[in-house]
């Protein structure tokens, strides 16, 4: 079975018209929804974030068919991602993209739990510190995107779970759990 | 039930072809056509045969051809032009302005009350039949080609030329005798002469006028000449026991004359009102052979070409031809015209179906090698043993259907069959024992394994 790093390729990625885009509706419906699985997979394992279109992206093309993704097919379907609810667009022009393998609302859920697992229910943590602090190595949230935590943690804050306080810097900015 | 068989007792039965066409003679021409046509004979020899109401008529070089106004008719009732002994003037009067327009001639008939025909008994006696023509044709027009046509013994010229050809023409120019003798005697002879001279200059000078006619009759004359030495060959082959190598290129020119052979070519000026219902029914007619050859399907371009050659001069406007194809939904005729998705136009057999074309195609993008490498419409065009761009027309139809997918590459345009209904997209990995997915899987793998050991 061929493999991209440690990540198992499914064999239809040599099936050459999975590379290009079908112009037919419901075979494009299928191949798109087979792209949707595989990019979210793919990211979650290899805890990527951020997919850059016009970037090299190891999924998008595959050298022993000789077979790679034009831009359009690419736009394509990372826009279902979005329209989906499993991505972001960072720019108008379309150019990156943020991959939610778990929603807002799921990463809100995670901070959740971490924060009772380590009893930090009153206390007081920076941003940086759930994302690379000892805490959290080995969960989820560790190396986790800055913009999808602090996304999370806006969500929770709306909810009244904690509240966001700015220092001077972007490092200083500090969460008070109140759960 | 009587009516009908009166009608068919006098007249002489013309046969039509399947899209409702009359089938002509050899070297019969179409000259004129004229809707909502009545034919009634006189007022005291009704007996003869009961008023004909309404339908076409049509004058050919050989024939008046009236056609019943049913679409599904299948024969249609001729006078012979030889059988017309008179062609009456037609009346001016005050009267006349508010009538239909009607053309009245004689009809011989022979002794059993038949339109008198070549070959039957000479005529006995005669009626006098009337036209009424109650469309808005051009009566005038129809009624000086009419004469004309019945002046011009064209059906005398076939049979002669059939019957005793290389008797010598006997009704050549006024230099010979019909005993061949010269006769250029005394002052009457110096006078012929210079009548001669005169008249052969007048001739050149009008043919050089008339060089677009000229060329044209010429034409004609190359499509008879062709049909001419198409049946010389036909009737070649049946006697003579010739080589294989010799038939074939017999047939190879038989073709080759078949594809200029319309001689009598539906025109706007014959037709008139009714030109792109002919011309339609003509190109059912003509279209089934070449339909056969190319499998049951022909793009409209190909047929453009191969009509308009065969026509000769002829031409018709690309509009024409569309106009006429898109008439066949109206009758009853074994061809249809089809548009593809990418807007090519094509002439397809009524009985001719996608699913059996489909059913090649399937088999074909599943073998083991088109599995891994697909297939281009040159592949499937030598399959289908069909033209490339109508391969790709079924290849493309095919992939509407969800049957093939494409890939595209700088290696080219292919379709491969479509996996992607076989793929579970709740787990990608997935992979059932039996159907197409695992098929195509142990394909590319045996690939791989050959490169794998080509390689070590």
């Amino acid at each position: 079975m061929q493999k991209l790093g440690d990540f198992k390729l499914p064999q239809f990625f040599n099936y050459p018209p999975y590379f290009t885009l079908q112009p037919v509706r419901e075979t494009r419906e299928k191949q798109v929804q087979l792209w949707k699985e595989l990019i979210l997979e793919y990211c979650r394992t290899q805890k990527i974030f951020v997919i850059g279109l016009e970037e090299e992206f190891p999924l998008f093309s595959n050298p022993e068919i000789e077979r790679s993704l034009s831009h359009e097919a690419r736009e394509a379907f990372v826009s279902a991602l979005v329209s989906d609810g499993r991505a972001e667009w960072l720019d108008k022009g379309h150019r990156k993209c943020l991959i939610l393998w778990h929603r807002i609302q799921d990463w809100a859920e995670i901070i959740i739990n971490f924060v009772k697992e380590n009893g930090l229910e009153d206390s007081v943590m920076t941003v940086e510190e759930i994302r690379s602090g000892i805490e959290s190595r080995g969960t989820e949230l560790h190396g986790l995107d800055r913009i999808i935590l602090m996304r999370a943690l806006k969500l929770l804050e709306h909810k009244g779970k904690l509240a966001i306080f700015k220092g001077t810097t972007a490092d200083d900015e500090g969460v008070k759990f109140s759960i | 039930m009587a009516a009908t068989t009166t009608k068919a007792k006098f007249f002489r039965q013309a046969d039509l072809t399947s899209s409702g066409r009359p089938v002509l003679l050899p070297s019969e021409v179409e000259c004129q056509l004229l809707t909502s046509v009545d034919l009634e004979p006189e007022e005291d020899r009704s007996h003869l045969f009961s008023a004909l109401k309404s339908g076409v008529l049509i004058l050919t070089t050989h024939r008046l051809i009236w056609l019943p106004p049913s679409a599904s008719a299948t024969a249609a009732y001729a006078i012979p032009l030889a059988a017309i002994s008179h062609i009456f003037s037609p009346k001016k009067s005050i009267k006349s302005m508010f009538h239909s327009p009607r053309i009245r001639f004689q009809v011989l008939t022979d002794t059993d009350g038949q339109v008198f025909d070549l070959g039957s008994s000479s005529g006995s006696s005669s009626v006098v039949v009337t036209a009424v023509i109650r469309g808005k044709g051009d009566s005038d027009g129809f009624l000086g080609k009419f004469s004309e046509c019945w002046k011009g013994r064209e059906w005398e010229t076939a049979v002669s030329s059939d019957s005793n050809r290389g008797s010598g023409s006997s009704t050549g120019g006024g230099l010979y005798g019909s005993d061949g003798a010269v006769r250029m005697v005394g002052v009457a002879g110096i006078l012929r002469k210079e009548q001669e001279m005169w008249e052969s200059t007048d001739k050149s000078l009008q043919e050089a006028f008339q060089d677009l006619n000229a060329l044209m009759s010429k034409a004609k004359e190359m499509v008879m000449l062709a049909e001419k030495m198409r049946q010389k060959l036909l009737s070649g082959t049946n006697t003579s026991a010739a080589n294989d190598e010799e038939m074939g290129s017999k047939e190879e020119m038989q073709d080759w004359l078949l594809s200029v052979g319309i001689i009598s070519p539906v025109t706007k000026e014959t037709a008139g009102a009714l030109y792109h219902q002919q011309l339609s029914r003509q190109l059912a007619d003509f279209i089934r052979i070449p339909l056969e050859k190319a499998g049951g399907m022909i793009n409209l371009i190909d047929v453009y070409c191969l009509f308009n050659r065969a026509r000769g001069t002829e031409l018709i406007s690309p509009e024409d031809l569309l106009q006429a194809c898109s008439l066949w939904e109206k009758f009853d005729v074994p061809v249809m015209l089809r548009k593809f998705d990418s807007g090519v136009m094509v002439i397809q057999n009524k009985s001719h179906s996608d699913e059996e074309v489909f059913a090649r195609i399937i088999a074909l993008v599943s073998k083991p090698e088109a599995l891994r490498n697909g297939i281009s419409a040159s592949d499937a065009a030598r399959t289908l043993e069909i033209a490339p761009a109508m391969a790709k027309e079924h290849l493309l139809t095919a992939e509407s259907k969800g049957l093939l997918c494409r890939d595209i590459s700088p290696d080219g345009f292919r379709f491969y069959i479509n996996l992607f209904p076989e793929i579970d997209p709740s787990d990608v990995y997935l992979i059932k024992d039996y159907g197409i997915y695992s098929t195509w899987i142990k394909a590319i793998s045996t690939c791989h394994g050959a490169e794998v050991s080509r390689t070590s």
